[in-house]
């Protein structure tokens, strides 16, 4: 067991959010967490990442609690955050941006070294825009970029919010196969998303969500071909 | 009535000069704002407290260098404890609350140097004594040191900012200090050393002031005041715009006091800030923003 | 508490407090009489800086201006025209005061909140330059000097002051002012300040024009704030640079802070909070009582935002 959520609540201030959130992730897996928009998802992902603190409920990572620890233990312990707008470092380089993850205490510059390349080879466009800011670089590079940012860390898992969002089809593709070579990596992954075919292909299984909870819990497998819950919760 | 030429030229030493020691406190000043949107009331006083450790060391060692080294490492340890214990708990509340939480802080530093050094003011010898000739004037070789050293420190300052992992770790804090703490920056500790830069900063201002301009219990005031109007003018968080407007609000005084009192100098740099906030409130020495 | 109560059981406690304080002089000993005074001309200008800072949310860093233009507005009156007049030195005092809160006014109120504190700071400051260096009519570093009015009305009654009988003067008028501050930031317009300061942009898009209350808010706060500094003149009978020193600026958010912001009454509270642990901490810190005083300023900034008043407002209503 790598992940695992119960009953988490988190408000925003006075709003309820998270009305007991419940999940869990083994490791190598790429769960898939779907539902409308407002119903919590990104809100249950910046939970995890430790970016706002449960009010009630357990994150478990490895055995661990970790609710309410602060997100740079959280990346340490292997849990990297990729935010549905990217949030690139638009005035760092696209090098620096990497850095930001390769810095970390214990890595050697061996190892730093193996990791750009390895990204390098990943997103070849990054290798061309390395010395670039990180705010002239296209959407949809920027995506790349705060993906490979977040294999900096060398993570467990990797909580994907929204990566295809306002990309074009090309690009929504390569996040498919970015996704399929992590999980051969063995990265686990939770991956939030609205483009729901992608998701059901990319994913073992899949959570939905709705009015700030799990509502809906399947093999993806199984749920290509559920229409009626698919429409029932992420149906217009 | 025409002034002379070559008084002019030597209001614009005079003013490059002073404009650079501005250029040192304001720059302190404005990085610790850009990464924790805290308005550093008391940064005046880290300079005050600054000439006066150099000016005790300076007094019991008779090195001048080791006066500097000994004011910044000195209130770069003082400066992390303040923001540890009074500045850490604010952190997410609005700007106007670190304004008087440290303003709080300043009235206690100053009354405490009072306490500590006596109502007296203060001496530094200047490492570097003689002069030389500036047209019809004796100008001390020192005040030349004064600014050789400043932009030193500046550029080693942005030397370190700009390359190295804890370069990159403070600008990567200072543009988004939620996505970099979720990339494993600690962003507490970032947070403390930047003040702790900042007030070394401010302290090597002070010592290097110190035989130019004495050192008094109240210049605290004087210099974050000044600060501010520099740092406002400048752009806050933004460090080369800091520098240029030391160095032009510094020109700017420096041409007044051809006409009118030191004194009343100043109210140049007080326009200058108002007519700023009128015409271009993001700073003047600021690329349009987009 | 029902409603209705609560306003019996205030202004029972209103009356309670007027009455002691018009006691005061009475009972108290010389110079704590002068004291008791004095705490009230410094209660005014806190709660005339409570009309930016506690009800529409502007923190003024220059409000020193205000206080020592009206003291100087009343120097003038009172040196000029002979025989001394004390209604004429109220009006040049507020007409003074007037002019200075037009110009921040101006000037200061389409600034966001820190560029609006620093710039009433930087205008005191102009001000302080000025008077101080124009030696010629404002008596530069000495100040001014002058004898004190006396207490007239249409030529028919004309009486010296006492300290007693000044001490009534100025608790009238101070307690006036409370009177009409309080109608004020009840009425609609106070409630359109508070908004502001609640949540600006949203009552900018209501339709309020956000700036003409603000320039409003700056008159009246300057307007009250050079009263008290016309009621300082009439007692000290002198005017000096140091009112227009940033000092009394610090004081007054002091004052406002720990007494606590947007109540009138606490400031006036913390007015006096400070001049007693001035007094307090003296005996032991001589003159190092800022240190602790500093201290508590800082850690209620972080710890009791809301003042001692609002801290035992939340006890009284628990």
């Amino acid at each position: 067991m790598l992940l695992r959520l119960e009953d988490v609540q988190t408000y925003y201030g006075k709003s309820h959010i998270l009305h007991g959130v419940s999940l869990e992730v083994q490791p190598g897996e790429v769960v898939g967490l779907l539902g409308r928009n407002g119903v919590g998802k990104s809100t249950t992902l910046k939970t995890i990442a430790g970016i706002v603190r449960p009010a009630a409920g357990q994150v478990t990572f490895e055995g661990k609690p970790v609710a309410g620890l602060p997100p740079y233990r959280l990346a340490h312990l292997g849990i990297a955050w990729v935010p549905e707008d990217r949030r690139v470092f638009r005035l760092l380089t696209v090098l620096e941006n990497l850095r930001t993850g390769l810095e970390r205490p214990g890595v050697s510059e061996a190892q730093k070294s193996a990791l750009l390349d390895k990204v390098y080879a990943y997103f070849p466009v990054l290798a061309e825009r390395r010395s670039q800011a990180g705010g002239t670089l296209s959407g949809g590079e920027q995506q790349m970029l705060a993906i490979a940012r977040a294999m900096m860390l060398e993570p467990k898992i990797i909580l994907l919010d929204e990566p295809t969002e306002g990309l074009m089809p090309r690009m929504v593709s390569l996040i498919r196969d970015i996704v399929q070579r992590l999980r051969q990596d063995g990265v686990a992954i939770l991956l939030v998303e609205q483009n729901v075919p992608l998701t059901l292909d990319a994913t073992s299984r899949c959570y939905i969500m709705e009015k700030g909870a799990v509502q809906y819990h399947a093999p993806s497998a199984e749920l290509k071909n559920n229409h009626a819950v698919i429409r029932q919760y992420l149906g217009v | 009535m025409a002034i002379p030429f070559d008084q002019i030229l030597i209001q614009t030493v005079t003013g490059l000069v002073n404009g650079m020691i501005l250029a040192l406190v304001a720059s302190g000043l404005t990085l610790i704002f850009g990464i924790m949107d805290v308005v550093n009331f008391a940064h005046g006083d880290l300079v005050m407290l600054g000439a006066f450790v150099g000016a005790t060391t300076v007094a019991v060692t008779g090195s001048f260098w080791l006066g500097l080294l000994i004011a910044a490492v000195t209130l770069a340890v003082f400066g992390a404890a303040i923001q540890i214990t009074t500045l850490r708990p604010l952190l997410g509340r609005d700007p106007l609350t670190t304004i008087l939480a440290t303003f709080g802080i300043s009235l206690v530093l100053q009354k405490y140097a009072i306490w500590q050094w006596g109502p007296s003011a203060r001496q530094i010898v200047e490492p570097i004594s003689g002069q030389f000739q500036l047209f019809y004037l004796q100008y001390p070789w020192y005040r030349i040191l004064t600014a050789l050293l400043s932009a030193s420190i500046i550029g080693a300052l942005y030397l370190f900012l700009k390359f190295g992992k804890y370069g990159i770790w403070i600008r990567a804090t200072t543009q988004d200090r939620v996505m970099a703490a979720a990339m494993g920056i600690p962003v507490p500790l970032v947070h403390t050393t930047v003040f702790a830069i900042g007030a070394a900063m401010a302290a090597a201002s002070g010592v290097l002031f110190g035989p130019l301009g004495g050192v008094t219990q109240n210049m605290g005031f004087d210099f974050t005041l000044r600060a501010f109007i520099v740092v406002v003018v400048g752009g806050m968080g933004n460090l080369g715009g800091s520098i240029l407007a030391a160095i032009f609000i510094s020109l700017l005084e420096a041409y007044a006091s051809l006409v009118v009192s030191p004194a009343q100098a100043v109210i140049v740099s007080f326009v200058a800030l108002i007519l700023t906030l009128l015409i271009r409130p993001t700073g003047l020495f600021v690329p349009t923003p987009k | 508490m029902s409603a209705p109560r609560r306003d019996y059981a205030y202004w029972i406690g209103f009356v309670v407090v007027v009455a002691l304080l018009w006691a005061a002089p009475l009972v108290l000993p010389g110079s704590w009489g002068r004291f008791a005074t004095e705490i009230l001309i410094w209660g005014l200008l806190a709660m005339s800086s409570d009309i930016l800072i506690g009800y529409t949310g502007m923190v003024s860093f220059g409000h020193s201006v205000f206080f020592g233009l009206g003291m100087y507005g009343a120097a003038a009156a009172l040196l000029s025209v002979k025989p001394p007049n004390l209604w004429l030195a109220l009006a040049y005092g507020l007409v003074a005061a007037a002019v200075v809160s037009a110009f921040v006014a101006y000037f200061a109120t389409r600034l966001r909140e820190i560029y609006f504190s620093i710039t009433t700071l930087v205008f005191s400051q102009i001000f302080y330059v000025i008077i101080f260096t124009w030696t010629e009519v404002t008596g530069g570093e000495n100040g001014l000097t002058f004898s004190q009015p006396p207490l007239s009305f249409l030529g028919l009654y004309s009486a010296r002051f006492t300290p007693t009988t000044l001490h009534w003067f100025v608790l009238a008028v101070v307690v006036i002012s409370f009177l009409l501050l309080r109608r004020i930031t009840q009425s609609p317009f106070g409630k359109v300040l508070q908004s502001i300061r609640e949540n600006e942009p949203r009552t900018r898009a209501i339709g309020y024009s956000v700036e003409r209350y603000k320039i409003v808010a700056v008159m009246l706060s300057g307007l009250f704030a050079g009263l008290s500094g016309i009621l300082y003149a009439l007692q000290n009978k002198f005017a000096a640079p140091d009112f227009v020193f940033f000092v009394i600026s610090g004081e007054v958010v002091i004052f406002n802070v720990m007494g606590g912001m947007g109540t009138l009454v606490g400031p006036v509270a913390g007015a006096a909070f400070f001049f007693l642990l001035r007094e307090g901490l003296s005996r032991y810190f001589t003159e190092y009582y800022l240190i602790p005083v500093g201290i508590i300023f800082t850690a209620m900034v972080i710890f009791m935002p809301q003042g001692i008043l609002g801290f035992l407002r939340r006890r009284l209503n628990a």
